[in-house]
């Protein structure tokens, strides 16, 4: 029972720090018909970045200086590179970030070397937020960490604060987004340019600086998911990788363009790795359930391709 | 006429095959050898690749699927043979990779073909890693993290060839590379490979005609998948051994990367490209630690600038040579490569130098950026190369600048 409560627990923040990345990748995506392969290297970068800035100020200036650095940089990226090929269409596009992916990852290596950096959750966030004790006497829930471990008899399984905050951040997050695109001005224009964008040109509305910021603030919340996800898991080169093909099919598998479904595949495939590792056991006696773990988005991709191609949670087009 | 017109045509095939014939004896050291046969293997992959990118606009991220697999059937076929298993001479081997790399092609590309564009990309960078994430799983097929090795040097000798000599894998590889070079030019000029443009340019008016565009892509993917195939043995012939990373996305990546780098409108264009694969991983990354870096720049570039690569921009130049003669174009375009070298110039010496500040223990000799040693603490190296770099990108954007205003003008 434990267990499972924890690797739930442990599932969903990691599908919500995958929801960080992929929310501004499929905005990206359903606004500038642009599949941004860097998107992950802007991940990366605000991990790098935030490590930079969190040790010469503190881990709170990182959380918002190391995202609207690098937002400032995807702006710069789009306005520089991507426009300029937007005329040669959506495969020179893609081509463009698939390159500015490869020079975002070398150069951060020039900068910061090809070792893992350390990069260390603040006092504030070390340790445990609560921790699961089971003694003699029976099963309890303690905040913080408990002093009871340290006794015979009792096992205790600890959740990490830094996975309550990451999952904090997420929701906060979604939900300002939503608040964001549904209540405000601003949010108007974006929704009407997803649909219309003639119309909303034809409104006088500067598209072209609508897709920027569009672009500009992806990259920034990819950032602010590598400040939170560099400082819990490990900063190192191989980051964008380990978790941009990953992001890729969470934001196919929800449909393009749907924040919901974004959020729903994010949570999903989020549970099912953990869940397969955490309920590890071998499968008719061949390879173990963990094993299979690394392949289970991939195959949940190629099936909904082939069953549901427009994605799971689409939103109705007409 | 019509033999002077047959003797154009000819005449590239002439001097490709002449080419290939005459470079081991140009450059025979053994490491050349080697270079030159990848570049044969990359010629094939290159080639293959670019049958879906550049003749039906699929762009795939999962082309070292078909290569890798091609790999691992040959090499399973050749340690099969050594062991009296199978009855397979070597030369046989690079169809047998060809074949497995048509049936996995066939059996995947039923999935990825179904939609074209961003989908197509998408599913076969899915495929891709679905199949990377299950080689820990068939250790015995994969051989897993070490992989399986072989030898090639096995039965009775061939017309008196064993292939262990590095020179008889070369002819070997040529011929294959010959060969497929040019069966996938004919495939262009059938009737599935003019299709096949037709549904690159507008499937839907294919589906009208009444032409089942998917189809047209499947039948491409499976064929590609073959030529993917016959690489990846080759591959496997050469180096002896194939590890699950040939299966991965860095793979397919550098495939993609370099043939457009050469240019994926022009039949040419991944030939170039797999030359500069070889030269890229092979002799630029013993040169400089950042050498992906400079890949990366220069596909930028390319694909913002040149979108026809580099074969699109030097028939581009021969155009307008011919147009406007050399004595019009000769000083925009002197001004241009300058430029074009200056911001090289520069941004090389920059990173060399960030390069050397990173591993300043580990090397000791400052870096040197044309046989121009560099001092990286003296802040005039850095203001310099900046200045250079600045300059070089400014001449050169007002140099390409003008020429295309001429050219609008005309």
């Amino acid at each position: 029972m434990d267990t499972i409560a924890l690797t739930l627990l442990n599932g969903l923040s990691y599908g919500l720090l995958l929801f960080m990345l992929s929310s501004g990748l499929t905005l990206i995506f359903s606004m500038m018909g642009v599949l941004n392969f860097a998107h992950a290297s802007f991940y990366m970068l605000g991990a790098y970045l935030g490590q930079a800035l969190a040790a010469r100020l503190g881990f709170g200036t990182a959380l918002w200086l190391a995202p609207l650095a690098v937002g400032g940089l995807g702006a710069a990226f789009e306005h520089l590179c991507l426009r300029r090929v937007h005329r040669h269409g959506h495969v020179a596009e893609l081509l463009v970030t698939f390159g500015a992916a490869y020079v975002i990852v070398e150069a951060v290596q020039l900068v910061w070397g090809r070792g893992p950096l350390e990069f260390h959750p603040p006092d504030w966030l070390a340790g445990p937020a609560f921790t699961r004790v089971r003694d003699a006497a029976g099963a309890s829930w303690v905040a913080g960490a408990a002093e009871a471990c340290a006794a015979a008899g009792t096992s205790c399984t600890p959740f990490p604060a830094t996975r309550v905050f990451m999952m904090g951040v997420a929701l906060a997050m979604l939900a300002a987004l939503a608040a964001l695109l549904a209540l405000t001005r601003v949010g108007m224009v974006i929704r009407a340019a997803l649909t219309h964008p003639r119309m909303v040109e034809a409104l006088g509305h500067d598209l072209p600086k609508v897709y920027m910021g569009v672009f500009g603030a992806g990259a920034a919340l990819a950032a602010l998911a590598g400040v939170i996800g560099g400082s819990t898991f490990v900063t190192e080169p191989g980051m964008a990788a380990a978790v941009g093909s990953v992001v890729f099919v969470v934001v196919v598998v929800g449909g393009v363009g749907s924040l919901g479904g974004a959020f729903a595949a994010s949570v999903l495939i989020g549970l099912l790795q953990t869940a397969a590792v955490g309920f590890d056991r071998p499968l008719f006696g061949g390879p173990s359930l963990a094993q299979l773990a690394p392949a289970l988005p991939f195959a949940l991709l190629v099936a909904v391709l082939a069953w549901r191609p427009a994605g799971l949670f689409a939103p109705r087009r007409g | 006429m019509a033999t002077r017109s047959a003797a154009r045509r000819l005449a590239p095939w002439a001097a490709y095959a002449l080419l290939l014939a005459l470079a081991p004896w140009v450059f025979p050291s053994p490491l050349a050898l080697n270079m030159l046969s990848q570049i044969g293997i990359g010629i094939v992959a290159c080639l293959s690749f670019n049958l879906l990118f550049g003749q039906g606009g699929m762009l795939s991220f999962g082309h070292a699927v078909y290569t890798g697999l091609g790999g691992y059937a040959a090499i399973h076929a050749m340690n099969a043979a050594a062991q009296g298993a199978l009855p397979v001479p070597l030369v046989a081997v690079p169809l047998l990779g060809g074949l497995a790399g048509l049936g996995v092609a066939w059996l995947l590309g039923g999935l990825a073909t179904r939609r074209a564009g961003t989908s197509f990309a998408m599913i076969t960078l899915g495929l891709g890693e679905l199949v990377v994430a299950l080689t820990p799983l068939l250790p015995s097929v994969f051989g897993g993290e070490g992989g399986i090795a072989g030898n090639r040097v096995y039965g009775r000798p061939w017309f008196g060839l064993d292939f262990g000599a590095a020179i008889e894998v070369y002819g070997l590889i040529a011929v294959h590379a010959y060969a497929c070079t040019a069966a996938l030019y004919a495939f262009t000029r059938t009737p599935l490979g003019r299709l096949l443009n037709a549904v690159r340019d507008n499937d839907e008016r294919v589906a009208f005609l009444g032409t089942d565009p998917r189809r047209v892509r499947h039948r491409a993917f499976a064929i590609a998948g073959f030529f993917a195939g016959v690489s990846g043995a080759l591959a496997a012939i050469l180096f002896e051994i194939v590890t699950p990373e040939v299966l991965g996305a860095s793979r397919s990546g550098t495939v993609l990367l370099f043939t457009v780098l050469g240019g994926s409108a022009a039949f040419a264009g991944p030939v170039v490209g797999a030359v500069l694969m070889v030269l890229a991983t092979v002799a630029l990354s013993g040169l400089t630690p950042a050498w992906l870096l400079y890949v990366g720049l220069a596909f930028v570039g390319v694909v913002m600038v040149a979108p026809g690569g580099l074969v699109g921009m030097a028939s581009a130049c021969a155009g307008r040579l011919r147009r406007d003669g050399l004595r019009a174009l000769a000083p925009l375009g002197l001004a241009g490569l300058a430029g074009a070298a200056m911001a090289f110039a520069g941004v090389a010496g920059m990173v060399e130098m960030a390069y050397h500040l990173r591993l300043d223990d580990a090397r000791s000799a400052p870096p040197a950026v044309f046989g121009l040693a560099l001092d990286t603490a003296s802040a005039a190296a850095w203001a310099g190369a900046a200045l250079l770099a600045g300059a070089g990108l400014a001449l050169a954007a007002w140099a390409g600048g003008r020429l295309r205003g001429r050219e609008g003008a005309a």
